[in-house]
């Protein structure tokens, strides 16, 4: 078993994709990106061999949020923005669960920011799955922290003014150990960015572009054509080269990251991604490929992976239980200076 | 040989500067209280500032002890004696002292520059104004400076020791046993034999002052309190708070998980639960306070007692979370550590003005058990009661102290955990559903709902914050249920009434026509009044709430059954409202908020008019 996942039981009997599937009724748009992370997450969930009840989805507000209510397990459907605390205080308490946040654009990154960013900071042993569709989808089509500048909404009817944040470099800054970007169309990527995510030992952001279909439809569509010129999978130890090998990511004479095409470029010159630097540099230069290249590209896949200090484990191992609980307590209740009337 | 005179009671307040140790010298002489067999309470008043200005009014530090050969309930009103480290000290608190009443002052820093920053146009020690009062003017200062010559200290370093010269003399004056502070002083710099020495050397300087020179003609006895035999100890409100929430962790076999952001004056709760690491007790210190909520909800949820401290700004910013666990019937208990609001108001002094919050201050219809502490041991028994109510009923609890409480001691009999009765969280194994489900909306006699956690092989559910279907919890928009889970919620917090005593009433001559309701920390205050009222032959009947919700079962009965009910409260009269509204009950406010521990002679002076229906009708 994974480390991520280490002091989980294992189920008994091989668990299938249907023990996963709750009886409630999905109540998603049709064409919702969400679908196709919750079949995911359901496949994905007997492949990781962990006992059913030893898992915990705890969820925000928001279309995604309502996560929990389709998965057969134990699950909260908790407060606008606060999943990552209410998981900690879950992951904290517990060593024997595997916690996951479900979350979107709205409630990790705005109402929920300040949590989002400790959660990281701190490494708490959890797995962030971030829908990030751009909108405000439950309140009905406002624009978001990620939505581009200028988004016409219904509450910004002249365009929005804000900037807006990129998770994966938020992540990367607030020192997350483990940083990864999937697409709701490509059923395969987001299972093995998943998977890795939840294997890992500590706090695990995965930002899924995921589209709304009411309030923000095609938003990715630029990333989901064939051979997507944009679409950029990035693998630990392999050249950074994308568009079926035409394009490449390459360091310039300024030490920036470039897109060229491959052609024109000495193969020494690519880059070659390193999920497991101890710096998040290159992780961030990466990233910021989405927006500030001319190029529209979108890097996908593991950022960063790296190994430190849990937060629940060192907690953890601070605290011991007294094979007496009472008569050490009596003791601490005594106190030391005392007095004694007879 | 000086004279010893024997008195019943003495409240004395040391004052100075903040870095001039006041509060350890008030504890010092606090725990040498204990030690003689006193009651005692004690009133540590200080900054919010760390260290203001030096000699200003605004950096005054004090503390007040009140100690007697009887039960007393208050820190006192007005101090007997007076210990002024300098002008700023005397300035601030000269006009509580008892007129004819003792001060001591070092007269090393009534320096023309001192007196001057604090608008003394004359030294006051010098000029008529102190006739009235037995002033003893001592160069605390310069006398400790002398006596520390060998120890080769810096001069700043040697006049800290001013505070231990001033608790030796007070300790002289007193006729208390030096070897328990010197023992102290020996454990506490155990690491520096030098600090050890000096301060030592300081402490018994001032004793041999007060032997040697002729400034002080009497010293002083005030004899032991005849209290229940057993074990003592002297105990903090906060300290006893943390220890109640741990006993009733123990008592549940749950490991204690408090989540928590530091906030005066609850910070103290936060420290004492930290340093428990052997005791099973996990503490997290969160982002904000909404995380800290938040993270005691989830270990709830995992299965341990979920505990978030806070005061009133950070119940403000928990109330969504504490809706989040009425809406889940999740046990979390809260405690509100309440200051002087509102916003920052004075984050240091005392109020009971959260009660409303306490009561209200949620969105939706989401009731929630209060309880009040009355006393600072009082917060043990108080701690334990709320994690019995959070855990039976599947509730939030908030449990209400103050700042008063919460750094105020008093003489505690050490309590026996084994006779506190266990309390049995019934987590739910089995299926209890039609077809071998699970209904976690399930409820038994008390309406308390059925509660798996997670990690128990076939129960797996999900709660949330969306309104639940009767029983199965099924996310549910039917009016008729959501009106029925409404009234379900209501009556689970209602019920617990059952579980609440009925409300005593204290009227030993059995003629009061006039009663006092009182709620947490005002039961000092209203026992000293209330003492002092009888003393004078009037009758006057008392009756103490620790529950705020709900309310006793015959607190109606109570109201109606005196011609007229006085509420005193640190706050604009929040009880007095509630108890009007529901009891219809033309029940009195005496409402103060100054900051500080209503005043016992204020109180009985207000309550002989009423007996004597001179109060304004």
């Amino acid at each position: 078993m994974s480390i991520g996942l280490a002091g989980i039981p294992l189920a008994p009997t091989p668990t299938q994709r249907k023990d996963f599937v709750s009886d409630q009724e999905v109540r998603w748009c049709p064409g919702c990106g969400d679908y196709a992370v919750l079949a995911a997450f359901q496949s994905l969930m007997p492949e990781l061999g962990i006992a059913r009840q030893n898992t915990v989805i705890v969820s925000g507000i928001g279309c995604s949020s309502r996560f929990p209510y389709y998965v057969d397990t134990y699950g909260m459907h908790s407060i606008h923005g606060r999943a990552p605390a209410i998981a900690t205080g879950v992951a904290m308490a517990r060593p024997d669960l595997a916690v996951w946040v479900m979350t979107g654009d709205g409630d990790a990154l705005s109402i929920g920011g300040n949590h989002l960013i400790h959660a990281l900071r701190r490494n708490v042993n959890i797995t962030i799955v971030l829908f990030n569709n751009r909108i405000y989808g439950l309140t009905k089509g406002q624009f978001s922290p990620t939505s581009e500048r200028g988004k016409i909404t219904k509450s910004s009817p002249t365009g929005s003014v804000d900037r807006p944040f990129d998770p994966v470099t938020l992540a990367l800054g607030a020192e997350a150990s483990f940083v990864a970007r999937t697409i709701d169309s490509d059923r395969s990527h987001l299972m093995s960015v998943l998977r890795a995510a939840v294997e890992h030992r500590g706090a695990s952001l995965v930002e899924i572009y995921q589209n709304c279909p009411i309030f923000n439809a095609g938003a990715f569509d630029h990333l989901k054509q064939a051979d997507s010129p944009a679409l950029l999978p990035l693998e630990h130890g392999r050249p950074v080269v994308f568009a079926d090998d035409r394009l490449a990511v390459t360091r310039g004479d300024d030490g920036r990251l470039a897109v060229r095409s491959r052609c024109d470029v000495d193969e020494a010159s690519i880059v070659v991604h390193d999920a497991h630097s101890p710096d998040a540099g290159l992780a961030f230069q990466l990233a910021q490929l989405a927006s500030s290249s001319d190029w529209p590209a979108a890097p996908i896949g593991i950022f960063r992976s790296v190994e430190r200090a849990v937060f629940d484990d060192e907690a953890r191992r601070r605290v011991s239980m007294p094979p007496d609980r009472q008569a050490a307590l009596q003791k601490l209740v005594a106190g030391r200076e005392t007095w004694t009337v007879l | 040989m000086t004279d010893v005179q024997t008195l019943d009671r003495v409240v004395i307040r040391f004052a100075g500067d903040s870095g001039d140790g006041m509060q350890l010298t008030g504890e010092r002489f606090t725990a040498d209280s204990a030690v003689v067999g006193n009651d005692f309470a004690t009133l540590p008043n200080f900054p919010a500032e760390i260290r203001a200005p030096q000699g200003t009014i605004a950096g005054v530090s004090s503390f007040q002890l009140h100690f007697a050969n009887s039960d007393i309930r208050t820190p006192g009103d007005r101090p007997d004696v007076l210990v002024a480290m300098n002008p700023a000290a005397l300035k601030a608190n000269f006009d509580d002292l008892k007129r004819g009443g003792v001060l001591i002052a070092d007269t090393a820093e009534f320096t023309r520059r001192n007196l001057a920053r604090v608008g003394y146009a004359v030294n006051p020690l010098d000029d008529g104004l102190l006739t009235d009062y037995q002033v003893h003017r001592v160069d605390l200062t310069g006398l400790t400076m002398a006596c520390l010559a060998e120890f080769d200290l810096g001069r700043k370093e040697a006049s800290r020791a001013k505070n231990m010269f001033a608790l030796g003399l007070l300790t002289w004056l007193y006729t208390r046993p030096a070897e328990h502070t010197l023992n102290l002083l020996d454990a506490r710099f155990a690491a520096s034999p030098k600090l050890r020495d000096s301060n030592k050397a300081a402490f018994l300087a001032g004793h041999a002052y007060g032997e040697t020179t002729e400034s002080f003609a009497v010293r002083y006895e005030v004899g032991a309190a005849p209290v229940p035999a057993g074990t003592y100890r002297q105990v903090s409100g906060n300290k006893a708070l943390a220890l109640g929430l741990m006993a009733g962790a123990v008592k549940a076999g749950l490991p204690l998980f408090l989540g928590a952001y530091p906030i005066t004056p609850a910070s103290d709760v936060l420290h004492e639960l930290s340093k428990a690491t052997d005791q099973g007790v996990t503490t997290f210190q969160a982002e904000d306070e909404i995380a800290a909520a938040g993270a005691a909800l989830g270990a709830s949820y995992a299965g341990a007692l979920g505990v978030t401290s806070t005061s009133g700004p950070g119940l403000a910013l928990k109330s969504e979370t504490i809706s989040l666990a009425v809406m889940l019937e999740q046990p979390l208990v809260v405690c509100d550590i309440q200051r002087a609001g509102p916003s920052t108001g004075m984050p240091t002094k005392t109020e009971q003005a959260d009660l409303s919050q306490a009561l209200y201050g949620r969105h939706g219809e989401a009731p929630v058990p209060v309880l009040a502490a009355q006393s600072p041991a009082d917060c043990f028994a108080t701690a334990v009661e709320a994690v019995r109510i959070a855990l039976v009923y599947r509730t939030p609890v908030i449990v209400l102290s103050d700042s008063y409480l919460a750094n105020g001691a008093e003489p505690w009999l050490i309590p026996d955990l084994a006779a506190i009765e266990p309390i049995d969280p019934g987590f739910a194994t089995e299926p209890n559903g039609p077809d071998g489900s699970f209904w976690p909306y399930a409820r038994d006699e008390r309406l308390a709902r059925a509660l798996a956690l997670p990690g128990t092989p076939g129960l797996e559910h999900r709660i949330g914050g969306l309104e639940k279907a009767d029983g199965s919890g099924e996310i549910s928009y039917a009016p008729d249920n959501h009106d029925l889970m409404v009234r379900l919620r209501q009556a689970k917090v209602d019920g617990i009434v059952a579980d609440v005593p009925d409300l005593v009433v204290d009227d030993p001559s059995g003629e009061a026509e006039v009663l006092v309701l009182g709620w947490g920390s005002s039961w000092g205050p209203i026992g000293a009044a209330a003492r002092r009222v009888r003393e004078a032959g009037r009758s006057v009947a008392v009756a103490h709430l620790r529950h705020l919700n709900p309310l006793p079962a015959n607190t109606g009965d109570v109201l109606r059954a005196y011609r007229r009910v006085v509420v005193p409260e640190m706050n604009l009269g929040q009880l007095a409202a509630l108890l009007r509204a529901k009891y219809l009950v033309d029940v009195r406010s005496f409402a103060r908020v100054r900051g500080l521990p209503i005043s016992a002679a204020e109180l009985a002076a207000h309550l002989n008019d009423v007996i004597d229906r001179k109060d304004a009708q």
